[in-house]
């Protein structure tokens, strides 16, 4: 044994704030909720990388792969689209990934976030943490995802001499802050709901197949106007589905469809080449109030399931 | 200076589905039949936890004692009540628990770290010592999911030790590893001690509450049968202990009710010292008396000794069938039995008698006293330990190798 006898420990003097804990019968507020998520960021971007990590570890192409998805996506749509179904609509593949892109983060990150909890099960049982920081955490994988598609979606760009629309580009902004607040809208309640309904995961997955459909991603989106048009409804009921605002930007912004002008297939676009900037965000920000009125009551009902989450796992 | 912990009121409600059903489809369909029962896993419970206390939360399987530790670590809510904790908090509820096979050890460590709220820069800073504290160094790189179950343990240990919280929740993992991990793993217990640092351990092992604890709280049924000193806890503990081992057979509850009302009792217990006192030398034997009362005829029944030193380990533990290989039959009036040991080889120290007389198939107690009587044992040597041992020592020296 060494003489010297160990240090007292003083907690308080360690650290400018002597962090206080608490665990009370009632759910912690919406805004307390947030502060929680920030103080504990870094779990969040932990969590985010090893679902990153353990995706593709043990794989020889690991990163690769998130690649070749959309890559695979442009090649075989375009010949089936372009060659077999003769579309009319030029650059087929790059059209649908525009749309297809956005899409895949929201139902991916949906999907990730929905198994999050009961996935972790050990986790959640042993360690406290903030719970949301789960779903977050899968949409945060989902979005680093959908960055990295996207470069494939540049350089078909590039390859293609194609420029996007310039002057509409700042609409990706909110049109991916949307996807990711319905992600997360969506994501957290249901986080929580599977953990007492494991049915939630399965109906999900058809709820999506669905939705992929009522969204104009693989068609254009002047099929659904004109359908509307004719029967005399404006075209805003469309945007009842959330997702159309912010497919409908990207496909405006990175397909850009002003190149087709003066051209047949400009047809195809009436709707959106008709539109100004103010129309894509005016969309946008309902989407994006809806998305918020669901966060809000989603974390709500997160907060009373969270209580025994525990011990029903 | 204020307490590390405040438990005030807890009430913890379950409700208990008779069949656990997963699905909307089986909640619909047995709705009517899936009858839910609503227990109280943790009934109005209080406890301060003063800061550089080690508390240890001692109860059987079902008391609530882990369910108060999860709601201390905050992984699941009280119904009623709430709790405080102040500073940095790790939670050992199961070793490794937070971490993916998939990943290294090195990452897994950072991962846990940040998992248990301390941030990268702080891990970067004690990786080393968390390597070498694990003996891992050699496999940090690989995937823990060709660790055995022993390196993961350790690394899982080492990650909350060495992150150096401020209160830290142990849940009977401290049995891990081999013998040497187990030291080390019990030294660096104690070392927190010394720092000041607040430990709430959970166990059901009296002996560990003696030798870590500074006071400890017996949980029976979801309520504190008792909070404060430990050798006092540990004789509630084995009371509650005894107490719920009753026999849910209506038979045997019968015969127990009829034991409680009296059939049998301890009328009373002495130690006495061949010279006569309670003191024993070394050498000398002990004769222990237990006296009992039958109101009625008692066809056959057992008497049970238990030796315990004063900080709990049990030195005998044996009945009248163990010893005699049959039960004492007809017991009627009043009456005794004598069990008498020929040269005691314990050390020095105070020993506790505790007396117990059950039916032969041990399923309930007639009469218990855990503390009958007691006795000393002096030898006025200064040898450490428990039991005196036959040793011849050796000594031969002179001899060179060429």
């Amino acid at each position: 044994m060494t003489a010297a006898t160990p240090e007292r420990h003083e907690p308080s003097a360690r650290r400018s704030h002597y962090e206080v804990r608490e665990n009370r019968t009632v759910a912690p507020g919406f805004l307390q909720r947030g502060r929680r998520i920030w103080e504990y960021r870094e779990l969040l971007g932990s969590l985010t990388r090893r679902e990153l990590k353990i995706k593709y570890k043990d794989s020889i192409l690991g990163f690769l792969w998130t690649l070749l998805n959309p890559l695979l996506y442009l090649v075989v749509f375009s010949i089936v689209f372009a060659v077999l179904l003769r579309t009319d609509v030029p650059l087929y593949g790059v059209f649908l990934l525009s749309g297809l892109l956005a899409w895949t983060m929201f139902s991916t990150g949906t999907t990730g976030a929905t198994i999050s909890i009961t996935g972790n099960g050990p986790l959640v049982q042993k360690v406290w943490f903030p719970r949301e920081i789960l779903p977050l955490s899968a949409i945060g994988a989902a979005l680093i995802n959908f960055f990295f598609q996207f470069v494939v979606l540049v350089i078909a760009l590039v390859v293609f001499q194609r420029a996007p629309a310039w002057e509409y580009l700042p609409l990706l902004i909110p049109a991916l802050a949307v996807t990711v607040l319905w992600s997360a809208a969506l994501g957290i309640v249901l986080s929580a709901v599977n953990v007492h309904y494991r049915d939630v995961q399965h109906f999900l997955e058809l709820v999506f197949l669905a939705w992929f459909w009522l969204t104009p991603i693989v068609y254009q989106f002047d099929l659904v106007g004109d359908l509307l048009a004719e029967r005399g409804i404006t075209d805003r009921l469309a945007m009842l589905n959330p997702m159309i605002p912010v497919v409908t930007t990207f496909q405006r912004v990175i397909y850009n469809p002003t190149h087709e002008i003066g051209t047949q297939a400009a047809a195809n676009f009436d709707f959106l080449l008709g539109r100004s900037g103010m129309w894509y965000l005016e969309n946008l920000a309902i989407s994006g109030a809806m998305a918020a009125v669901v966060l809000v009551i989603g974390v709500k009902i997160f907060g009373k399931l969270e209580a025994d989450l525990g011990e029903e796992l | 200076m204020e307490p590390a912990i405040e438990i005030v009121g807890v009430t913890k409600r379950f409700r208990r589905h008779t069949e656990p059903n997963k699905s909307i489809k089986e909640r619909l369909l047995y709705f009517r039949k899936n009858e839910v029962k609503e227990f109280d896993a943790l009934h109005d419970i209080d406890l301060e936890v003063a800061q550089g206390e080690t508390i240890g939360l001692l109860g059987h399987n079902g008391s609530g004692k882990s369910t108060l530790l999860k709601c201390i670590a905050g992984t699941i809510r009280p119904t009623s009540g709430e709790i405080r904790v102040r500073g940095r908090m790790a939670a050992m509820l199961e070793l490794g628990a937070g971490f993916h096979p998939d990943l290294t050890g090195r990452e897994n460590v950072f991962l846990n770290g940040s998992i248990l709220g301390f941030s990268r820069e702080h891990v970067t800073r004690i990786f080393d010592e968390i390597v070498a504290f694990a003996e891992l160094e050699e496999f940090i790189d690989q995937q823990v999911k060709y660790y055995s179950s022993g390196m993961y343990a350790r690394l899982g240990f080492a990650v909350a030790v060495n992150l150096e919280p401020d209160v830290l929740l142990v849940d009977e993992v401290l049995a891990v590893g081999d013998e040497n991990f187990q030291r080390k793993c019990l030294e660096r217990v104690r070392r927190f001690q010394t720092e000041g640092r607040t430990i709430v351990l959970v166990t059901h092992s009296p002996d560990q509450v003696i030798q870590l604890c500074d006071r400890a709280l017996v949980l029976d049924h979801g309520h504190s049968l008792h909070v404060g000193d430990t050798a006092e806890a540990v004789r509630v503990f084995r009371h509650a202990l005894h107490a719920s081992s009753g026999s849910t057979d209506p038979v045997l509850a019968e015969a127990a009710a009829a034991a409680a009302g009296g059939a049998l009792r301890i009328a009373g217990a002495t130690a006495t010292a061949d010279d006569g006192s309670d003191t024993v030398h070394p050498g000398d034997g002990v004769t222990i008396e237990l006296r009992y009362v039958a109101a009625d005829l008692v066809p056959s029944a057992r008497a049970r000794i238990v030796i315990t030193t004063h900080d709990g380990v049990q030195m005998l533990n044996a009945s009248t069938f163990d010893l005699l290989g049959h039960d004492l039959e007809a017991l009627d009036g009043t009456g005794s039995v004598r069990f008498r040991i020929d040269q005691l080889p314990f050390l020095d120290g105070s020993y506790r008698v505790g007396l117990v007389l059950q039916d032969p198939s041990e399923t309930f107690q007639y009469d218990q006293d855990l503390e009958a009587c007691t006795f000393d044992v002096f030898s006025g040597r200064p040898i450490i330990g428990r039991v005196e041992l036959d040793i011849e020592v050796e000594h031969s020296t002179g001899q060179r190798t060429p």
